[in-house]
């Protein structure tokens, strides 16, 4: 093969294959480059960088649609059977599936609802608007590259490509030492799980001779098959874990999440909702993709598929632990931790943390059923996926709310909140169905996000995959939500039980007002979502259908 | 069971009854209501709920509004009626699935007239008039939601709706320590209901409604009659399980011989059915509350305010009780058999811990509230005594008695127990404490009053004559052929009832004079408190000297669900226990052994 036609190819794959299914992305890249050129010439320094990035982000938004459109027109068998119409792109370092197209429409989405909600609650100011967003879409495109990652070396681009801009944007608040603190704090965590897992990936690459996911289980069984000589399966088991390290430094996983509670506390409540949200998408997204990855293959010759799966036995069971037990601790201990904090943006990084655990138990689930039965993985992808959506606007809205209340009350202290319904009474109800949500009760979306974690662990259950760990993180999660109550409630407890400070100097909150309608449009869906959930549901569904 | 049930003819009716009170609390929170307008939210919640009322009067008693229609109730029938289906989530086969039986009807009834009496008794509330008043219709809807829906999900759903409205009317409208009582009323029922969800979850997917005959798909409503043929195709030409919600379908695949529920074992070697069973059972007893669950009810009692009191012990109690009756047993009959004693035993202890905890009181509402527990462990008693063999023979009509008397005890107690709670708030309106040892002499001071509260007692004392007695006797009289030594326990409560109610009366209505604070307000019943106690006395004694008035509803329903579940014991229990025998793993003079459903499958899979 010689040069002009290896080129031919490659020019051939890019712009015919591989870019048209890459224009979300594209758009982000242009917006970014037009935020950075806004700002060096003169003439348009005037453009306000926020409607720019909002028209940038809302044609993404509009292209991943479009491709998520796309994958729903074929008929539901068809995406099924082809696991989620997958197809490699850029010389297989991405793929392209449902689920890419699903988690790239919950992160454009969600970006358009951020901006937005940043044009309103005013950080940033206009003189470090270019900064900011150029610094949020940048990280924003490494998060869709996570969710599209099919080699283990994109994977580790992909998250320092979403990390190091977050460093940044946790010290946008450059008068504050809390923020500055935030960030070094941050950046020192990240870049030691940056090294520990690039480590990890080099012993796996090592061993297995190849870092592309689909080649990943074939070598794998091969190995395994041989008896691990060597050592060969030690040095694989410390590679998967120092790469778990990293997953679990993006998921805020115990012991992991140490940066979690201080960043939140020290950057903008803004910062901590694009972390929160946007951030634990992508990386519950890319466990998916590394757990299957590594536990079955994706297509292939049906007969060496199913020798495959067999020999895969073990690095599922591996995988499926180390996951739910890692979702057990980070569950258990981030609704713990939440107990004792007094502030609101500490309380909710906690709340976060213990999120993770529950959608790393749907995962672990997934993985579990994987092999011996397909539709429950598909399910449990599909509350996955589920979970990500309406955890978007829970926690968006919960930011949202403490980022207004931090303009009307100059304080993110719980304490500052008491009385807070004698005066404001629609943003506290706002709160109320937020905070009511992230508990999980019903008829609120976060209850049904939770009904399809717990189904689909009980699912697991019935089938006989893995049941004792199954039935061990249905308990904990089960016992997990009733203490988290406790600190949900605490903070409706202020806002309505307590007396107002006597220091009190805030004016209401208008209800009738932009910013009441931007809350208002980030809670309505919470209750929607937990009432009418059929449509998001088989939304969610064709995302799962790449566990097939 | 009658096949040709018209399905949805009661839309209207059954979701205005639930969705009205939710609809007008959405209203009455916009803020085109204006706050200080308090009167007018009064009124509105009064009219809303006595609406409700009408309504489910039109539903339940047909006769008053003229010929019966579709969709009303047809007295005699004990199959559930007025039956509405609609699909709501397709992937989970979810639906919104409403209807009513002789178990449920009387308690929707209950629900709504107590609901009336409490927006009556809402007057004197002056903080945050309109709050109080949008919470309380939501509670409300979650109450009548739990009682009409035959899906699981949906039940679920409504169960927890209620919890957030209450602890904030305990929480913010409450007495000094309302706070904590509203917290721990909280998180007791969340802890019972997470374990109920996972319950439900087991059930679901273990569940599998092409076991089911043709006739039973249409009987539990699976499939609509009017598209049962390609509905029952599409369910038979299906590959794997098809799942439920169906709480009627349910209870038909946990009374299958080859029910999956048994079959199953999940933990320790015990079967799904046995802990679904304990699971659902641990959720509805703190709701009913037992012994040692019961803790967070004194507090919340004590703590709410007077009409939430009344809500709280005329109907949430009841769901326990319901849930029970409705889900535990007919879904899991094979480990409510084996279990029977646990129930028994715990009604039993409820019953004697909260008299002689009723008699310790020196606050008149902590006293009520523990006379709750104690009346709430005849139900538990009524509701467990699983007799369905007397020596060799099937006869299941003292535990049908047991069950009735349950029934009528919860009724009878929403009756009393609202009274009484009502009586104390009357005098704390306007002495402003409850202290017993600071009370007395208040028949001379409010003689029409103190008649009316003397009568609502004697009712809870379970006097004869009033609807006290005949829950209580019928509970009493089944369990001796369950058990002598229960009978004669929950025959002897009786008399520490007395005692505590009769000391009760002694120390706050007789006597010479009253001895406490703010005597000068102790001025006669208003006209408005009149009202709201005059209906409940009146009911009181209508059910004492008329049971029948309540029974004609109750018992088809009870019979008939009894009768399935004793011949399921002779037939599939029975049939197992008698093929042990034959192979020699048990002794033939063995009592009814305590056996699941799995040994059977075990026997005849050899």
């Amino acid at each position: 093969m010689n040069i002009g036609t290896l080129l031919t190819e490659l020019f051939n794959d890019t712009v015919g294959v591989s870019l048209p299914l890459f224009r979300p992305e594209l758009t982000i890249v242009v917006t970014i480059v037009l935020l950075l050129l806004c700002r060096m010439l003169p003439l348009l320094r005037r453009v306000d960088s926020g409607l720019l990035a909002l028209g940038g982000v809302c044609f993404a938004t509009w292209y991943a649609y479009a491709d998520f459109l796309g994958l729903g027109g074929l008929p539901g068998d068809a995406i099924l059977s082809s696991a989620g119409g997958r197809q490699e792109i850029f010389g297989g370092l991405l793929v392209y599936d449902s689920l890419t197209a699903y988690l790239r429409l919950i992160l454009s989405g969600f970006l358009v609802l951020y901006v937005l909600l940043t044009k309103l609650s005013g950080i940033p100011d206009r003189e470090d608007g270019a900064d900011f967003y150029v610094l949020v879409l940048g990280s924003s495109l490494g998060m869709c590259l996570m969710a599209s990652a099919n080699h283990l070396l994109m994977v580790f681009m992909a998250v320092e490509m979403a990390s190091v801009p977050s460093y940044a944007l946790s010290g946008m608040l450059k008068g504050r030492p809390a923020s500055s603190e935030a960030a070094l704090k941050y950046a020192v965590y990240g870049a030691g799980a940056a090294g520990v897992m690039l480590y990890g990936i080099s012993l796996i690459a090592g061993v297995l001779g190849t870092l592309q996911l689909p080649a990943l289980p074939g070598e794998l069984a091969r190995v395994l098959s041989a008896g691990g000589t060597g050592g060969s399966a030690m040095v694989l088991c410390l590679g998967g874990l120092m790469l778990t390290v990293g997953l679990a430094f993006k998921l805020s996983a115990v012991p992991f999440h140490f940066w979690c509670p201080d960043v939140f506390e020290g950057a903008a409540a803004e910062v901590g909702a694009f972390l929160s949200v946007a951030s634990k998408a992508a990386a519950v997204a890319l466990l998916v993709r590394v757990a299957f990855g590594f536990g079955m293959p994706a297509g292939g010759n049906e007969s060496t598929v199913a020798a495959t799966v067999t020999a895969l036995v073990d690095a599922r069971h591996f995988i499926v632990y180390v996951i739910g037990l890692l979702a057990a601790v980070t569950c258990t201990f981030g609704n713990l931790a939440a107990y004792g904090q007094s502030n609101m943006k500490r309380l909710l990084a906690y709340s976060t943390i213990a999120h993770a655990g529950y959608l790393m138990m749907a995962v672990a689930a997934a993985v579990a059923m994987a092999a011996d039965a397909p539709a429950g993985a598909r399910d449990a992808i599909t509350a996955v996926a589920f979970y990500l959506a309406t955890y978007l606007f829970m926690n968006l809205g919960a930011f949202g709310i403490v980022a207004m209340l931090r303009n009307q009350l100059r304080s993110e202290e719980i304490a500052a909140y008491g009385g807070l319904i004698r005066t404001s009474p629609g943003i506290v109800v706002a709160m109320a169905v937020v905070l009511v949500s992230l508990i999980g009760l019903p008829p609120l979306s976060g209850f049904v996000a939770k009904f399809l974690v717990f189904s689909s662990l009980v699912d697991a259950i019935s089938v006989g995959c893995e049941r004792p760990l199954m039935l061990l993180l249905l308990v904990i999660g089960g016992l997990n939500t009733v203490i988290s109550l406790f600190y949900y409630l605490r903070v409706l407890k202020v806002m309505t039980f307590d007396p107002l400070p006597g220091d009190r100097v805030a004016e209401p909150f208008p209800l009738v007002s932009i910013s009441g309608a931007m809350v208002t449009g980030l809670v309505v869906p919470v209750v929607v979502f937990g009432i009418f959930w059929s449509g998001l549901y088989a939304a969610a569904q064709l995302a799962g259908a790449i566990a097939s | 069971m009658n096949a040709a049930v018209v399905e949805n003819a009661a839309f209207w009716p059954l979701t205005l009854i639930v969705f009205l009170p939710a609809f007008v609390a959405a209203f009455l929170s916009l803020p085109i209501v204006p706050k200080a307008r308090e009167e007018a939210v009064r009124w509105i919640t009064l009219g809303t709920t006595a609406v409700v009322f009408l309504l489910s009067l039109w539903l339940a008693v047909p006769q008053l509004f003229g010929p019966v229609g579709p969709g009303q109730f047809l007295l005699g029938n004990p199959d559930m009626q007025a039956v509405v289906k609609f699909p709501w989530i397709d992937a989970f086969g979810i639906e919104y699935l409403l209807g009513v039986d002789g178990i449920s009807l009387p308690l929707v009834v209950l629900t709504t007239f107590l609901s009336m009496l409490a927006a009556a008794a809402s007057w004197p509330i002056s903080k945050h008039v309109k709050a109080y008043h949008v919470l309380f219709l939501l509670l409300e809807t979650g109450m009548l939601g739990v009682f009409v829906s035959l899906d699981f999900f949906l039940f679920y759903v409504f169960w927890e709706v209620m919890l957030l409205p209450m602890y904030f009317l305990i929480g913010i409208w409450g007495g000094p320590r309302r706070e904590y009582a509203a917290i721990k009323f909280f998180l007791y029922t969340l802890l019972g209901s997470v374990l109920m969800l996972i319950a439900i979850l087991m059930l679901y997917f273990t569940s599998d409604v092409g076991q089911l005959s043709d006739e039973q798909l249409i009987a539990t409503h699976v499939v609509s009659p009017a598209t049962a043929v390609d509905e029952i195709a599409a369910i038979r030409s299906t590959e794997g399980a098809v799942h439920t919600f169906n709480l009627m379908a349910l209870a038909a695949i946990g009374q299958l011989p080859n029910s999956p529920f048994a079959a199953t074992t999940v933990w320790f070697n015990t079967s799904l059915e046995t802990w679904a069973f304990l699971l659902l059972l641990i959720g509805f007893v703190i709701k009913v509350p037992v012994v040692p669950v019961h803790t967070w009810l004194p507090d919340a009692h004590v703590e709410a305010p007077t009409p939430i009191s009344m809500i709280l012990a005329g109907v949430l109690l009841k769901l326990g009780g319901y849930g029970i009756l409705r889900i535990c047993y007919p879904i899991c009959p094979g480990a409510g058999l084996s279990l029977a004693w646990l129930v028994c035993g715990v009604g039993v202890v409820s019953m004697v811990y909260g008299a002689f905890a009723a008699l310790a009181q020196t606050d008149f509402k902590r006293m009520v509230a523990y006379s709750s527990v104690s009346h709430m462990g005849y139900v538990m008693l009524g509701l467990g005594v699983w007799s369905a063999v007397d020596g060799q023979q099937y006869r299941w009509d003292f535990w049908a008695q047991g069950v009735n008397g349950a029934m009528f005890q919860m009724l009878a107690h929403g009756i009393s127990s609202a009274g009484m709670f009502f009586m104390v708030g009357v005098l704390y309106d306007r002495v402003h404490h409850r202290n017993l040892q600071e009370f007395g002499g208040i028949f001379g001071k409010m003689p029409v009053y103190s008649g009316l509260a003397i009568a609502v007692f004697f009712a809870g004392l379970g006097l004869p004559g009033l609807c006290g007695f005949i829950g209580e006797v019928l509970v009493t009289l089944s369990s001796w052929n369950y058990s002598r030594v229960l009978a004669v326990i929950s025959a002897f409560t009786v008399i520490l009832t007395a005692a505590y109610i009769l000391w009760a009366i002694q120390r706050v209505y007789l006597g010479a004079e009253y001895r406490g604070p703010h005597e000068e307000a102790l001025t006669p019943i208003t006209s408005r408190e009149l009202a709201i106690g005059t209906p409940l006395v009146f009911l009181a004694i209508v059910f004492g000297v008329a049971p029948q008035t309540l029974f004609q509803y109750v018992t088809p329903s009870v019979n008939q669900q009894v009768e399935t579940l004793a011949d399921w014991t002779r037939d599939v229990h029975d049939g197992a226990r008698k093929m042990m025998v034959a192979e020699g793993h048990v002794t033939p003079d063995s009592r009814v052994p305590a056996i699941g459903l799995g040994d059977l499958a075990d026997i005849e899979s050899r």
